[in-house]
């Protein structure tokens, strides 16, 4: 860690607290959904698809459902249930056709797992194998749907756009200003491809959910390792035909989610399960490979880019096409599509654009949210395209980008006109491009010469932004109540599975009361009877969102104290402050009462009680969003932008391909830190998260769509061995005016980015462009040796002499 | 042939039916004596059995080392460890940390460096640390890394980690005299 601590202008609010989860978890006590037992409970398997695409020509059941012990055999033929947050495509049991090796064909739940399992292997299944659709430009022609229903499928309507008769779960676009006219005054215009591969959320719990539904009712309690217990309550509702209040969420401690646990996963199967099996509870958890294979990833992505520039180096205009390979389903994965269209051209003032991003299906794993969704992925495009194109201009990569950010008074893609309450995307790039002490680029002498020693270094820098991906009417809403001693219990609907919320949103309260951190009990374990509404915990909007909520149920609170007090200590609340867990007087501060005094109603002397029990509450909804444009994607997507940089260097071994870290710089404009330990624990996650997508990882299929990798033997993440040289975290503080303390969000930011900047530093070292993700040993090395100066595949198959 | 596609990985202990064999070891300084399936996995021992559910599973393939736990001295991935082959071994688990109420300096330090967030890994990184630290007690940045390149964990960055570990090292060394 950098030693200069970070100093705080409030007493609670910035201090670098431990999270208040932490004891459990160094002691073992921590319960997660995987450590849970109930009453009763019944174990689950699935029979997954053996083929990409494939007939279910017949399923026999009879001989699993006669083995003793076995209490439910369900296939496609038993529910015609559709779940979904955005797009409700995904069946929870395959029938008629199966789209991706990962499909559930069927679902046993036994006395124990060794029945289930031999259940499993009594199913006797017939298949048709069909033709499967590989890969997005085969989705396209549409010659063979993935959804032959497609035209039918419920939607968020409005805001995403399945194309009729085609594989396109979402179409979306924005355009604004003249782009023909945008070229044609451009002294050079640059088209790239570039692409990455889908990826692994890798949670180290993986899904598990447990539900009991009971036979008498339309009760189901649900038990998951889940980011978002309201959008689960709310899917099932939907999906089942039941109300909200008829489904009980409880979330245990969460062992990671990245986004892959946000939107619903196996409650659904789990319901349908415990409902056959007369309402004992069922537990149904992923095994790794099916956390890998059968659970969603990352989308692959591939964008066109298309940009005209001057030759000072303004851009004049940009055209950005974004195919993403969803997979099988799209149900979270066309809000991933979507962000593309506001988000895709990067931090810029660009006055002619336009963007079309397709959320596409095919037979393969399908995919869902993953930390900074859709902005990784665009960001690798963008990034490394600035790059190349200040190498054509000739113009140092940190000026064309100064010369191009967005400052107070441009525009967005979207239209949104950027102020000084946004913070600065230039005051990122200029510290994080100190940090790294850039001198501008190698010239090919020098590198020639560090080539020689067989190991060469280089640096790059990356641009990133990122708003809240989420429904222009997106709230939450906390409960406080004061208990008799004084201390207060908070409550939100939204999930800590790691990033340290409940103890950020603690130090605010505490902030807002004056009173210690200690005293204010917030649980990271939720339950949706008892904890208020909280859309979805994605998105980094929870410090900012529930932040706010906080503010407003603690300022609630102290004025209800106020009056209370007030009448107790016989004066007007106006002439109260508190301080210290106090009440008092502003001029005779002897007059004075203590938390603990009014926490459940002022008493007398002679035992006559005032007031009641103190009870506050705070909603936060995101402010003057709207919808975009169907066709010209203008509009306010962003509750607040976070802007940020990442400045990285490395070393080449030219012989073996092998790329070390040696320092990453990273700035973000967060506004205010809300506590200086916790944002550096995302900073160091995400940006070693950021080293495995940049330089590890990628799913690797065979020829019928089936994952060849799923294991952690096979598909690599980051280990303590991978870690860079050095992180430097940079906190810029330009306040958010609608943020709590100036604060914006920062959980997912510090992943976006650092595939590109590790991208531009990699051009830096070796003068090669790579277009295609990981940046692996093999694939550098490979590049090299291809001798070519721009790599757009790292397949054995793109070696020379292999076409 | 189909049917045995997602048989092959299994994260509950499936009763062998094969005769059970009688077990006695120390756990957390407690002697245990109890009757297990030969095929059954220290891991599923420990959890299942002796309920101590501290120890995770993240891959069941010996991995991840969620499931690290100490046996006679050394860390080992549990998962892929016969509960019979803990016969007469001394075993620490995560629970055996703290002692007589009070978190050990390793535990304190993982708080106070914030080396931890979903926590699920946590309790495989103290166990591999502990062993570490037991058999040298100032590790180098090498050592600590060659150790601990053998946890994953997705959400720390690492980084977090590596200080604790070297506070603690320093901690343990001023403090208890190691």
């Amino acid at each position: 860690m950098d030693e200069k601590k970070y100093q705080s202008k409030y007493k609670r609010v910035g201090q670098a607290y431990d999270r208040k989860d932490a004891r459990e978890k160094v002691t073992g006590q921590a319960v997660f959904t995987y450590d849970m037992e109930l009453p009763g409970m019944l174990h689950a398997r699935c029979l997954l698809s053996p083929y990409a695409r494939a007939r279910i020509v017949s399923i026999d059941t009879s001989k699993a459902k006669a083995l003793p012990g076995v209490r439910a055999v369900l296939c496609g033929e038993d529910s015609d249930i559709l779940v979904g947050l955005y797009m409700q495509d995904k069946r929870v049991l395959a029938k008629g056709e199966t789209r991706y090796h990962g499909d559930v064909v069927a679902a046993i739940a036994a006395d124990d797992e060794e029945t289930a399992e031999r259940a499993i292997s009594l199913l006797d299944v017939v298949y048709e194998p069909l033709q499967p659709v590989h890969d997005v430009d085969e989705a396209l022609r549409a010659e063979i749907l993935v959804h032959d229903d497609i035209n039918e499928l419920k939607h968020y309507v409005g805001v995403f756009f399945p194309q009729k008769d085609s594989n396109i779960a979402s179409w979306n676009k924005s355009k604004k200003g003249d782009l023909d006219m945008a070229f044609e005054e451009a002294d050079l215009v640059v088209e790239n491809e570039f692409s990455l591969p889908a990826v692994a959320h890798a949670p180290m719990e993986t899904h598990v959910a447990i539900v009991q539904a009971d036979p008498y009712s339309n009760k189901v309690r649900i038990w998951s390792s889940a980011q978002s217990p309201f959008a689960i309550r709310q899917i099932m509702a939907d999906s089942f035909g039941i109300s909200e209040s008829d489904v009980e969420v409880h979330i245990p401690y969460v062992g990671g989610g990245f986004g892959g646990k946000a939107g619903i996963h196996l409650e659904p199967l789990a319901t349908l399960l415990s409902r056959a099996a007369g309402g004992l509870p069922v537990k149904v958890r992923a095994t790794r490979e099916q956390e890998f294979n059968q659970l969603p990833t990352r989308a692959g992505m591939r964008g066109r880019i298309k940009t005209g520039v001057t030759k000072e180096g303004k851009l004049t205009g940009v055209r950005a096409v974004y195919d993403w390979d969803s997979g099988a389903y799209a149900d979270y994965g066309v809000n991933v599509g979507k962000t593309a269209v506001y988000s895709g051209i990067g931090p810029y003032k660009v006055d002619n654009a336009s963007i079309d991003s397709k959320t596409i299906y095919t037979n393969k794993v399908f995919s869902t949210a993953y930390r900074g969704f859709g902005h990784l992925e665009t960001h690798w495009s963008i990034e490394r395209q600035m790059d190349i194109l200040s190498q054509h201009l000739q113009i140092d990569p940190y000026e064309f980008r100064m010369m191009n950010l967005l400052k107070p008074g441009d525009q967005t893609m979207s239209g949104e006109v950027i102020t000084e309450s946004n913070g600065s995307p230039s005051d990122c790039l200029t510290a994080v491009v100190k940090e790294i002490g850039w001198t501008g680029r190698k010239t090919e002498e020098e590198r020639q010469r560090e080539w020689k020693t067989g190991k060469v270094r280089g640096k790059g820098f990356a641009m990133l932004q990122k708003a809240p991906a989420m429904p222009a009417n997106t709230s939450t809403s906390v409960i406080m109540q004061m208990n008799g001693d004084g201390h207060v219990k908070l409550m939100i609907g939204a999930v800590d599975f790691g990033q340290g919320a409940i103890t950020a949103l603690a130090q605010i309260a505490a902030q807002e009361l004056d009173i210690p951190i200690e005293h204010i009990e917030i649980s990271a374990e939720i339950d949706t009877r008892a904890n208020p509404y909280d859309w979805n915990t994605v998105a980094s909007k929870l410090i900012f969102m529930g932040g706010n909520a906080v503010i407003k149920a603690s300022r609630e609170m102290l004025r209800k104290m106020k009056e209370i007090a007030a009448q107790a200590l016989r004066t007007d609340p106006e002439n109260l402050l508190h301080a210290n867990g106090e009440v008092y007087h502003r001029h005779s501060p002897e007059r004075r009462l203590t938390y603990k005094q009014i926490a459940l109603g002022y008493m007398y002397p002679n035992g006559t009680g005032i007031g009641g029990p103190l009870i506050s509450s705070g909603s936060s909804i995101a402010d003057g969003l709207t919808n975009l444009h169907p066709e010209t994607g203008q509009g306010y997507p962003a509750a607040v932008w976070t802007f940020g940089a990442h400045a990285i260097e490395i070393e080449v071994d030219v012989e073996t391909g092998y790329v070390d870290v040696l320092k990453v710089a990273s700035a973000f404009d967060i506004g205010q830190v809300i506590n200086e330990k916790l944002v550096y624990g995302q900073i160091c996650g995400g940006v070693v998260q950021g080293l495995g997508s940049a330089l590890l990882e990628g799913y690797k299929f065979n020829s019928d769509e089936q994952l060849m990798n799923p294991s952690f033997t096979d598909n690599k993440i980051p280990t303590m061995k991978d870690i860079p040289g050095k992180i430097v975290p940079i906190y810029i503080e330009n306040p958010q005016h609608n943020g709590p303390y100036g604060a914006r969000g920062v959980g997912e930011h510090p992943m976006i980015s650092v595939p590109s900047a590790v991208g531009n530093a990699v051009y830096d070292a070796l003068g090669i462009n790579f277009h295609v993700l990981p940046l692996s040993p093999e694939a550098i090395a490979l590049g090299i040796a291809s001798g070519k100066k721009s790599i757009l595949c790292t397949d054995v198959d793109c070696l020379p002499g292999r076409h | 042939m189909d049917n045995v596609k997602d048989c092959s990985m299994v994260t509950e202990h499936i009763e062998s039916g094969k005769r059970k064999v009688t077990l006695s070891l120390t756990v957390n300084g407690r002697q245990i004596v109890r009757d297990v399936d030969p095929n059954m996995t220290l891991l599923h021992f420990l959890r299942d059995n002796l309920k101590l559910f501290g120890t995770k599973e993240a891959c069941g393939e010996g991995e991840c080392g969620a499931c690290t736990i100490i046996m006679n001295g050394q860390a080992v991935t549990s998962c892929i460890i016969l509960a019979v082959e803990a016969e007469g071994a001394e075993i620490t688990t995560v629970e055996g940390l703290a002692e007589d109420g009070k978190l050990s300096i390793l535990q304190e330090e993982f708080i106070s460096q914030d080396a931890l967030q979903c926590g699920f890994c946590t309790p495989g990184f103290l166990m591999s640390t502990r062993a570490l630290l037991d058999n040298n007690p100032n590790p180098t940045d090498a050592e600590i890394v060659e150790v601990l390149g053998g946890n994953l964990c997705r959400c720390t960055g690492y980084i977090p980690i590596m200080l604790a570990v070297r506070r603690a090292a320093e901690r343990e060394r001023k403090e208890l005299g190691r």
